[in-house]
């Protein structure tokens, strides 16, 4: 029987050991941490060892992280903005495994630390915009999918890139509700996973994810709506095809693989035009809306030639 | 009637919770007081919005239930609260609209004529709070008496808005329908019980005398 490194390694106490040694703590302090970390259930995020990337960064405040952990959708644990934060925190993060599958050459089941470990972390301050017209800033910690990716060596038929939230009823509440097809299926196509803005994060505000907003493992994709960020990722697929991915395959007409954030493709219900940015200024007025979501200028590109209208 | 004395006051009040309930929860999220356990949470508009929309149905749902809970009670109190919970039902959706007006889209008219016309779900929720206006002026026991038949007549609109205001709700939850499934069952409960009686007698809603009518 192989026994995966991440069968005997905390993922936190992993994470946080690097930022420990990593700051020339002592011993004494490993050991604590890895202690506290040791309990299974319920993982309170630990401190990461990470770099700013300013150039990746945006501006504006971020939102406090009492906003950004308990107003988000997660329907894994329910559909309201304050069930993950409620519904989540027994939820196992470790050990935690990724399986690789699909059109490339490097395929298996990999330990959560074996899929972080050749990968500094970073900061990133992105806007998020959530497909029902609210927006946040919030200040990631993680590292380019593309480098994540390119280790897996995918061939040239992959085209697109498939991800898969884990399906554990059990854990997950939502998940005994039929309101989404589960598990939760998420795609890019692979030139926009390799763009340097698309991200694997692990955690924010310097920490690991607390588990309602993804632990230990999701996607960030700054110039798509939210939903396209899948969270608690076991799977990571090469397809030639494109993936039926969640959303899109449930409600075709409001949702589309793509989901750029777009001010001018209203969902077919409500206006994309304006968002409201939650936080300090919640009775202030909407902000318009930027086209791929004030990224414009480094992914327009991908989307050259294409009818934005049809492909939202 | 000696228990209306009091229950009415006391009705009246509870009627008010959910909105001095908004009412702290702002004062709150501007810093200008601090009451222990009263929080909107991260986007306060939203769920001003949500919980005045919520309280109009719920309104409309118990202004509907006044009439059955007579006949099956045999109880005549229960329709002298018809008008003041109907009332309040205008009060929540007048203050939906509001939020809506004024904190969600900032005062502009132009942006909420756009909604109007391009989002259905908009287009239907307005024209409840529209059909809400001529009950809400015509609820006093003069206009009543004026009006006469033709008053119950004009009162039978609250089966159109409370389904007006079912759909509205139903047409703009992204996916999980349960809710807005709810209501529609506790509607259709509602005005089924309503058909069931025509049914079974039908002269009495058309001969019924207008000062107790059986419009709601």
């Amino acid at each position: 029987m192989k026994i995966l490194p991440s069968e005997i390694t905390p993922y936190t106490t992993y994470l946080s050991r690097r930022a420990l040694v990593a700051g020339g703590l002592g011993w004494a302090a490993v050991q604590s941490l890895g202690g506290f970390a040791g309990k299974a259930f319920g993982q309170p995020p630990a401190a990461l060892k990470y770099t700013r990337n300013a150039a990746a960064s945006i501006a504006d405040p971020p939102n406090s992280y009492a906003d950004i952990s308990t107003y988000n959708n997660y329907y894994e644990f329910g559909t309201d903005k304050s069930d993950p934060s409620e519904h989540a925190q027994k939820f196992r993060t470790q050990p935690w495994q990724v399986t690789i599958g699909g059109e490339a050459e490097v395929t298996g089941t990999f330990g959560l630390e074996d899929i972080l470990k050749p990968h500094p972390l970073e900061e990133r301050v992105y806007r998020l915009r959530c497909v029902e017209a609210w927006s946040m800033v919030i200040p990631w910690i993680g590292f380019p999918l593309g480098d994540l990716l390119k280790r897996f060596k995918p061939t040239s038929k992959a085209k697109f890139v498939e991800f898969k939230t884990l399906y554990d009823p059990k854990q997950m509440p939502g998940q005994r509700v039929p309101v989404l097809e589960w598990p939760y299926v998420e795609g890019l196509r692979i030139d926009e996973a390799m763009h340097p803005l698309a991200i694997m994060a692990v955690g924010l505000y310097g920490k690991t994810l607390p588990n309602q907003n993804g632990a230990p493992l999701r996607l960030i994709v700054p110039w798509k709506y939210g939903f396209k960020g899948i969270k608690a990722i076991v799977g990571i697929s090469f397809t030639e095809r494109v993936p039926r991915t969640t959303w899109a395959g449930s409600n075709p007409s409001e949702y589309g693989f793509f989901a750029n954030v777009n001010p001018q493709v209203d969902h077919p219900r409500w206006s994309q035009a304006t968002e409201r940015r939650i936080g300090a200024n919640a009775f202030g007025p909407r902000q318009p809306t930027l086209p791929f979501n004030g990224y414009g200028a480094q992914v327009a590109a991908l989307y050259a030639g294409m009818d934005l209208r049809r492909y939202f | 009637m000696v228990p209306t004395r009091w229950l009415k006051p006391v009705a009246f009040a509870a009627c008010l919770l959910p909105a001095v309930h908004l009412g702290l929860g702002v004062l709150n999220a501007t810093g200008v007081s601090h009451w222990g356990g009263v929080s909107l949470g991260a986007d306060p508009v939203k769920v001003m919005l949500h919980t005045c929309g919520r309280w109009t149905l719920n309104f409309l749902m118990i202004t509907l239930c006044m009439s059955p809970l007579r006949e099956i009670t045999r109880w005549v109190l229960w329709l002298r609260f018809r008008r003041m919970f109907g009332l309040f039902a205008f009060f929540y959706a007048l203050l939906h609209f509001t939020v809506y007006l004024w904190l969600d889209q900032s005062g502009r008219f132009g942006a909420l004529w756009q909604d109007i016309v391009k989002r259905p779900y908009i287009t239907i929720g307005m024209l409840g709070l529209t059909l809400l206006i001529p009950l809400a002026l015509t609820s006093t026991a003069k206009a009543q008496r004026r009006l006469g038949r033709r008053w119950s007549r004009l009162h039978r609109l609250i089966y159109l808005i409370a389904i007006l205001g079912v759909w509205h709700f139903w047409w703009q939850v992204k996916k999980d329908i349960r809710e807005p499934a709810l209501y529609a069952c506790g509607l259709a409960i509602l005005l089924g019980f309503r058909l069931w009686k025509q049914r079974r007698s039908p002269a009495r809603l058309s001969v019924a005398k207008p000062a107790r009518s059986d419009a709601a």
